[in-house]
């Protein structure tokens, strides 16, 4: 293949690929990259065949736990990961919706004691396709389109 | 924390249920016992309710239990601000058991996390009222000599009714057929229609309240309508005699039909349908008393 790579190559570290281009800030604030010292390479409206435009994302030197990366699957699901070593792809991950969310999701019920206490939420997955969350506190079930990230 | 909290009424299994449903009917046999003496009840009322908190009061009174607590917030230091966290944690260290009301949602859930007492749920805002499901269901029992089978017709508010939801998913356990009677505005919810779709439990729904739905019912568990429901008042004003009961409706009725209502009722029962021996509302609000006492020694491993 001679296609010319947009984005540079990473030697060690995780690619977040197919990342739909409106949802790549919310994923970059998902995986709390602000804050991280290590190098870190974003790009967007990239030209995509599936998907049109996409987002990427790529993170030198780190790994992250499934649970993390599982968290993607709530805003980005068809999100693509990809493990680098040694400028190679070892291995590819396929994002599952994790079970349980704790101190992720925001509660849309302003009556709910999570948004009047200070208190982590927890959620629990009602359903994966589609997307239904049940906070475990007010017990009020979240669809995809009513999801806030705190 | 706590195994022993009751905060939501699918906290208890079918057997947990009918264990309870059995302790509320020997508290009846002989409702003035010890079995709390020396022991420490908290009542905290962070939004009043005097009915329910008289109930429970009473409950742990005639158990020689004795009481400390707040009927409204205003009083205590959650008015200045305290968390919930911090007053559970503080009342947590003088009582055996918190009985607590309060308008957030989700409120006693997270107390169960943070006490190392049993918390008993007496209301969170909409969401969950366990001890008035079981009083419904012990009233349903004792009405019907069984819970199992039954042909149970629920009236009025049934979206924002918190009552009637709670009681669908306990009747979940005893093969019920449900019909729902509501106007198009106060309808079952779909997520209550698809949990009964899901369980195998037979349903029916319609707007009238006529006689062929009330003479077919073993309980018509009747609810309020509330004006403030409703985003039109013309909306309101068409439908708020529609379900009132009266007494002159009940004459086809089965024998053993009752009429529950979880009070306070405003026009919904008309005062005529009160000397009916199929009335039995007043009779339901004093069971909660015996349902209660089986509760709270329940939750203190007493019983």
């Amino acid at each position: 293949m001679n296609k010319e790579l947009q984005v540079k190559a990473l030697e060690n570290g995780t690619v977040i690929d197919h990342i739909p281009s409106d949802k790549l800030f919310k994923v970059v604030s998902l995986l709390k990259l602000e804050g991280l010292k290590d190098q870190i390479t974003i790009g967007n409206n990239l030209s995509s065949k599936q998907m049109g435009t996409k987002g990427i994302i790529k993170v030198a030197d780190r790994y992250y736990a499934e649970e993390e990366v599982n968290r993607i699957a709530l805003i980005a699901p068809m999100a693509k990961i990809n493990i680098i070593k040694n400028f190679e792809v070892i291995e590819k991950k396929v994002l599952s919706l994790p079970d349980s969310f704790i101190g992720l999701v925001k509660c849309p019920n302003p009556k709910c004691i999570t948004n009047n206490e200070p208190m982590k939420t927890r959620f629990e997955t009602v359903s994966k396709e589609p997307v239904i969350l049940k906070c475990l506190y007010c017990e009020r079930e979240v669809q995809e389109e009513a999801l806030v990230l705190k | 924390m706590s195994t022993k909290s009751i905060v939501s009424i699918t906290d208890y299994s079918k057997e947990q249920i009918l264990s309870i449903l059995d302790h509320a009917a020997t508290f009846e046999a002989n409702p003035n016992q010890n079995i709390l003496n020396g022991k420490v009840a908290a009542t905290l009322f962070f939004e009043p309710s005097t009915r329910t908190r008289l109930s429970f009061e009473t409950a742990v009174n005639r158990l020689g239990g004795r009481v400390i607590g707040f009927s409204d917030a205003s009083t205590s230091s959650s008015s200045k601000g305290e968390t919930l966290n911090d007053t559970i944690r503080m009342v947590a260290n003088y009582a055996d058991i918190i009985i607590m009301r309060h308008f957030l949602e989700g409120a006693a859930r997270y107390a169960s996390e943070v006490s190392n007492v049993p918390i008993i749920n007496a209301g969170d805002g909409s969401n969950q009222h366990p001890t008035q499901t079981m009083l419904d269901l012990y009233s349903i029992q004792k009405t019907q000599g069984r819970l199992d089978n039954l042909k149970i017709t629920m009236v009025g508010d049934l979206k924002y009714g918190r009552t009637v939801h709670s009681l669908l998913m306990a009747m979940s356990h005893f093969s019920p057929r449900f019909c729902f009677v509501a106007p198009d505005e106060l309808k079952m919810p779909e997520e209550y229609k698809i949990f009964c779709d899901k369980n195998h439990i037979e349903y029916t729904e319609q707007t009238e309240f006529d006689a062929d739905v009330i003479n077919q019912a073993d309980i018509l568990y009747m609810t309020r309508v509330q004006k403030e429901r409703f985003t039109e008042v013309m909306e309101y004003e068409k439908v708020k005699n529609v379900y009132t009961l009266h007494n002159k409706m009940l004459d086809e009725s089965k024998e053993n039909l009752r009429i529950l209502h979880p009070l306070p009722r405003v026009n919904e029962i008309d005062m005529d349908v009160d000397c009916n021996p199929k009335a039995y509302y007043f009779d339901q609000a004093r069971n909660g008393l015996y349902v209660r006492q089986a509760i709270i020694s329940n939750a203190l491993g007493l019983i």
